[in-house]
C-alpha cells in the first residue's frame, strides 16, 4: 500500500457514553435497560476490545461469507460526465446485495458470544431481514422477522428469501404497516422475550448503544474506502456522498473520514414529492429527516424527528421504500447540528433518474436508496470538489418492479424506454 | 413513605393508596371513544371504587402496549384526541380519586413550543392531576421530568420490571414518588386469565423496600386482585380489562359506564379480600394488630 494517512483508532468520545451531543439516551421500558446494560457490557468486551477474537472472527466471516472488501471503483462516465473524479464504493457487491449484512452479520455473531437462543428482526423494505434471515441461518441461529402488512404485500421477493432462508416472517398490521409499525412490534417481542432473546436493530437508530455498535460494525465501508482512495487516487476526497435514511450506511460510510476536516460529508434524504408536512393528517410525503426534522423521541433515542406540534409521529414517504422511515439516527442529528454534516435531499423523481443515468452510464443498477446520493451528484456536483466518493449501498434488482412502474407514471429525462418490455 | 426527604409531606397519591388500603388503581385511555365518553367512564370508576385513576394520553407509537390498548389509542387519535383536549377534560372533571396521566415521552416533550418537559408538568398540575407514569422513561432518563414534577408537586411514578434488579433496583426504590408501578410479567399491557408467577417473585424482592407497591400488566379479575394482594401488594392496576369493556361496548352515550363501574367493584372487592386474607395470615402467625380496613 501507499503512503497513507491513517486516523487514531481512538476516539475523542468514551464509547460507553450515552448520547451524541444532545441525542440518543436510552428512552425505553423498564423491562429492557438491563439487556441494554447487558448488550452494553458485550459491545466493550467483544467489539471494543475483540476478546475471544470475536473482531476476527467477524472480519474472517465477512470475508469469506460476506465477499469482503468491496471495491472502490472509478466511475469513468461519471468522471466524464461531470469533468470532477467520481469514484463508487461499491456495497451492492456485498453478500445479499446490500451494506446490510455487515451489520446483521456483526450482531447475529455478536448474540451468539452472548449465549442468546434467538434472533429477532423487524425490516422496512425487506433487506435487513434479508440480511439477518441469511446471517442467522450462515450461524444456525432461530430467527424471526417482523414485517409491515403493506411492506409485505409489495416486498414479495424478500418475504420469499427470508422464508427460504428459514426465518419465520410475522406480518404486522397496525398502523400503515411499514417500517415504524414493524420496529413498535419488535420492540414488544423483545419486551417479552427479553431474557434469551437479541433484537439485531436494522440501523443506527434505538436506544443505546445500538447506534454505536452499528455503526461500527458498518464502519468497514468507511476504513475500506479511506484506505482504497488514497492508494488510487492518491489522497483524502473532497467529499463523501451517502443516502440517509435511519443512517447506517450514511453513517458507515461517514465513520474513519469525521475526524479529516477537510473531507466535506453529505448526507442524502428522500425529499419524496415534497419536503412540507400535512399536521392535519400527520402526513409528510418525504423522508428529510435530518433537512426538516424537529428534535424529540422515537424508538429508544432523542433524535430529528418527523412529527406533527403535538408529538405524534407522522406517517413518511419516498420511492425507496428503504429511506422510509420518520426517524434518523441520533449521531447523524448531532453530526448535522454541529455542521460536520451537510444534510440534502433529492426527489422521488431525481432519484428514478440517477437511478436510469448509473445504469445506462455504468453498467451498475443501483438500489433507489442509493440512486439519491447519486442524484445528489447530478444535482449539486459542482459544489463536491474534484474528487468525490460516492456510497452504492445497494444493487437495484429489488426495485425492478417499483421502477418500471414508476417509470411509466413519470416523465424522467434519464429512462430508457421501458414500454419495450410490454407485449 | 417514598424516601427520607420527602417523608414530610405526603402526596394526594400516598395518601389515597393508604386510606383505603388496598388500592384499586384503574386504566383508560383518554378520547376512547371520544373525550366526552371519557368523563362519564372516569365517573363511573370513581364511583366504583378507584382509589387512583390512569388517564392514557395516546401516543402514535406505543410501544409498551398490546393489542387492547394499541386499539384504544388507534380509537382516541381517530377521534382528534390532543394534548390540549385532553387537559380541557381534565379540568373538567371532579372525583374523588386523585388522577394521573400515562403517556409516552415525547408527548410530554414536544407540549410547549420547544422540547421541554416543564410546560406539560405545569399544565398538567394546573389541570389538577397528581401524578405522571411514562413507560418509556426509565430513571436513568429522568432527571428533567423528575425536576419539573417535583418543582410542581407532582409524583413521577417508576416501573419496575421483572427483570429490575441488583443496583438499578435500589436506585429506582429511592427515587419512587406515589408508588411503585410493579410489572408482573414481562411484556405488553393486556388482560391474562391469571397471575404470573413473576408477580410473586417480584413482590418478595421489593419487600424489603418501604414504599407503596402496586401490581399491573394482565390483572383482569377480582380473584387476581385478591391474589396479588395476598402476595404482598398495596394495590391492583387494571387497564386492558377495563378497555376490553369500552370496546365491546362501542359507540353511543356512554355505553359501557355501568359495566365499567361493576367491573372496579369487582376488583375493589378482590382487593379487599386479599387484604382480609392477609392479615389473617399475619394474625396467624403472630398476634397481629387491629385491621386498617373498616
Amino acid at each position: 500500500m501507499s503512503e497513507t494517512e491513517s486516523n487514531p483508532p481512538a476516539e475523542d468520545e468514551p464509547n460507553r457514553e450515552r448520547t451524541f451531543g444532545d441525542y440518543g439516551g436510552q428512552y425505553v421500558p423498564e423491562a429492557l435497560m438491563p439487556a441494554l446494560q447487558e448488550l452494553e457490557d458485550a459491545y466493550q468486551r467483544y467489539v471494543l476490545d475483540n476478546e475471544d477474537g470475536f473482531m476476527d472472527e467477524f472480519r474472517e466471516r465477512m470475508r469469506d461469507f460476506g465477499g469482503r472488501p468491496t471495491p472502490l471503483q472509478r466511475a469513468d462516465r461519471l468522471s466524464k460526465r461531470y469533468d470532477r473524479e467520481i469514484y463508487l464504493k461499491r456495497e451492492d457487491l456485498v453478500h445479499g446485495g446490500a451494506h446490510k449484512l455487515n451489520n446483521a452479520l456483526g450482531q447475529v455473531l455478536l448474540a451468539k458470544y452472548m449465549g442468546k437462543e434467538r434472533i429477532i428482526a423487524e425490516t422496512g423494505a425487506g433487506q435487513h431481514g434479508t440480511a439477518t434471515a441469511m446471517a442467522a441461518t450462515h450461524l444456525d441461529m432461530p430467527c424471526e422477522i417482523y414485517m409491515g402488512r403493506t411492506d409485505v404485500n409489495r416486498q414479495r421477493p424478500n418475504v420469499y428469501r427470508m422464508r427460504m432462508n428459514g426465518a419465520e416472517v410475522n406480518p404486522v398490521d397496525a398502523g400503515s404497516g411499514t417500517l415504524k409499525e414493524a420496529i413498535n412490534e419488535t420492540m414488544r417481542d423483545w419486551a417479552t422475550t427479553v431474557e434469551r432473546t437479541h433484537y439485531v436493530i436494522g440501523s443506527i437508530v434505538g436506544p443505546h448503544p445500538f447506534p454505536r455498535l452499528v455503526r461500527d460494525f458498518q464502519s468497514v465501508i468507511s476504513a475500506e474506502a479511506r484506505d482504497q482512495i488514497q492508494e488510487q487516487a492518491g489522497r483524502l476526497p473532497d467529499s463523501v456522498v451517502a443516502c440517509a435514511g435511519g443512517g447506517s450506511n450514511t453513517m458507515g460510510t461517514f465513520h474513519e473520514f469525521v475526524p479529516d476536516s477537510s473531507v466535506d460529508l453529505y448526507a442524502v434524504e428522500a425529499g419524496g414529492s415534497s419536503l412540507e408536512i400535512d399536521q392535519d393528517e400527520g402526513l409528510a410525503p418525504n423522508s428529510a429527516t435530518l433537512s426538516t426534522g424537529t428534535d424529540g423521541v422515537l424508538h429508544g433515542a432523542m433524535t430529528k424527528l418527523l412529527q406533527t406540534t403535538d408529538g405524534q409521529i407522522v406517517e413518511s414517504h419516498s420511492v425507496s421504500a428503504g429511506l422510509d422511515y420518520a426517524g434518523v439516527g441520533p449521531e447523524l442529528s448531532h453530526l448535522v447540528d454541529t455542521g460536520r454534516v451537510t444534510p440534502a435531499s433529492v426527489d422521488d423523481d431525481a432519484a428514478l433518474n440517477a437511478f436510469h443515468r448509473l445504469s445506462n452510464l455504468e453498467g451498475i443498477i443501483p438500489a433507489l436508496e442509493s440512486s439519491h446520493a447519486l442524484g445528489f451528484l447530478e444535482e449539486a456536483h459542482e459544489e463536491l470538489g474534484d474528487l468525490v466518493v460516492v456510497n452504492v449501498s445497494g444493487r437495484g434488482d429489488k426495485d425492478l418492479e417499483t421502477v418500471l412502474e414508476e417509470t411509466e407514471n413519470r416523465d424522467l429525462d434519464a429512462a430508457p424506454d421501458v414500454e419495450v418490455f410490454d407485449t | 413513605m417514598s424516601g427520607e426527604q420527602t417523608a414530610a409531606i405526603e402526596s394526594d397519591i400516598e395518601a389515597a393508596i393508604r386510606e383505603d388500603h388496598p388500592a384499586l388503581i384503574t386504566y383508560i385511555t383518554a378520547g376512547d371513544p371520544s373525550l366526552e365518553d371519557t368523563k362519564e367512564y372516569v365517573e363511573a370508576l370513581d364511583c366504583g371504587g378507584s382509589d387512583l385513576i390512569e388517564l392514557g394520553l395516546p401516543f402514535s407509537e406505543p410501544i409498551a402496549e398490546g393489542p387492547t390498548i394499541q386499539a384504544a389509542i388507534n380509537r382516541a387519535l381517530d377521534a382528534g384526541t390532543t394534548p390540549a383536549r385532553f387537559f380541557e377534560l381534565v379540568d373538567e372533571l371532579e372525583t374523588d380519586a386523585p388522577l394521573l396521566v400515562m403517556t409516552y415521552y415525547n408527548m410530554i416533550l414536544q407540549y410547549g413550543s420547544e422540547p421541554d418537559v416543564r410546560p406539560f408538568v405545569e399544565r398538567a398540575a394546573d389541570a389538577g392531576l397528581s401524578g405522571i407514569i411514562v413507560p418509556d422513561l426509565p430513571a436513568e432518563e429522568a432527571d428533567p421530568l423528575r425536576d419539573a414534577c417535583d418543582e410542581h408537586g407532582l409524583d413521577l411514578v417508576f416501573i419496575v420490571a421483572p427483570t429490575t434488579a441488583g443496583e438499578r433496583l435500589d436506585r429506582i426504590m429511592s427515587q419512587v414518588s406515589g408508588f411503585a408501578y410493579v410489572q408482573a410479567r414481562l411484556g405488553t399491557t393486556g388482560a391474562r386469565a391469571d397471575v404470573s408467577n413473576a408477580t410473586h417473585d417480584s413482590l418478595t424482592r421489593l419487600s424489603a423496600y418501604d414504599v407503596p407497591k402496586a401490581v399491573g400488566f394482565g390483572v383482569s379479575e377480582g380473584d387476581h386482585a385478591a391474589e396479588i394482594i395476598e402476595a404482598g401488594a398495596d394495590g391492583v392496576i387494571v387497564g386492558s380489562a377495563l378497555v376490553d369493556l369500552i370496546a365491546e361496548h362501542g359507540t353511543g352515550d356512554a355505553p359501557a359506564a355501568d359495566a365499567l363501574e361493576s367491573k372496579a367493584r369487582e376488583l375493589k372487592r378482590g382487593a379487599r379480600r386479599g387484604g382480609e386474607q392477609r392479615n389473617g395470615h399475619e394474625q396467624g402467625r403472630e398476634e397481629a394488630p387491629e385491621p386498617e380496613q373498616p
